[in-house]
């Protein structure tokens, strides 16, 4: 699934990286909890948060993940946008709850990891 | 990478916001020296929770990397109030993070278990009052 196709599914807008709405993404991963993030080591993955500050852009630097979609309507600040961009991860923001977010793209092929 | 490379990282106290630019630099020249992904990956990962760690507990502390032919060895050093008892602290889920940290995302107790799973080895040296040392390495 590209990221512009999980834009599309979720109604979502693009906050940063539209021009890299075409990589493929092949993972996904949804928590508040950075630490369970950084428990799953997964290749070009997205990540869906309610949570909103610079160490969700961090985490996901250190995790390469290359997409970052905020639920509920989340908007990150501007040192957010400036590290994504810099750091060419792209944000998006969907006015969805977390597991409305997550079953919309499961149920359109978007897989999470293994259970532990 | 015929030779034995050291970088020493400070880690500023008290400001969350900055913790993770050390793992950061690191992985930035990790990258130059084309390490491979995963590896990179593994050792980002394990240093940026030891750095959360020394700002959250420790009021910082400092980070030295050094890079040899067969391994990636971290050594974080922090005077920091000291572990009590490691083998809980070792524990998937017991934090002693205080409740302001988990708003922000972290103190889910999956530290020092994440440092623990993405590193071949890891050794803990704490006392209490004194401080902590992490020793982890990831083998190339």
């Amino acid at each position: 699934m590209t990221i512009d196709e999980i834009r599309s599914i979720l109604g979502a807008k693009y906050i940063v990286g539209e021009e890299w709405k075409d990589r493929e993404v092949h993972t996904a991963c949804g928590s508040d909890m950075m630490s369970d993030v950084l428990a799953f080591m997964k290749d070009q993955s997205v990540l869906l948060t309610g949570l909103c500050n610079l160490q969700v852009i961090r985490t996901c630097e250190m995790m390469d993940i290359i997409c970052v979609v905020f639920v509920r309507g989340k908007m990150p600040d501007e040192a957010m946008i400036a590290m994504a961009k810099d750091k060419g991860i792209t944000l998006m923001t969907t006015g969805h709850r977390m597991f409305s977010a997550c079953g919309m793209l499961y149920k359109n092929g978007l897989q999470g990891g293994p259970a532990y | 990478m015929a030779n034995t490379i050291t970088m020493s990282y400070e880690v500023p106290g008290g400001d969350f916001t900055r913790a993770g630019e050390a793992s950061s630099s690191l992985k930035g020249s990790l990258k130059k020296m084309n390490v491979d992904p995963d590896i990179i990956r593994r050792v980002a990962i394990a240093m940026y929770e030891g750095e959360i760690n020394m700002v959250i507990h420790a009021n910082g502390g400092k980070i030295d990397v050094i890079i040899s032919p067969d391994e990636i060895e971290m050594i974080l050093t922090d005077e920091g109030p000291g572990i009590e008892d490691i083998e809980l602290a070792m524990q998937a889920g017991y934090s002693t993070a205080p409740d302001n940290i988990r708003t922000l995302g972290f103190g889910a107790g999956m530290g020092l278990p994440n440092m623990k799973k993405y590193t071949d080895e890891m050794k803990i040296e704490s006392q209490v009052g004194v401080g902590t040392t992490v020793r982890m390495k990831v083998k190339l």
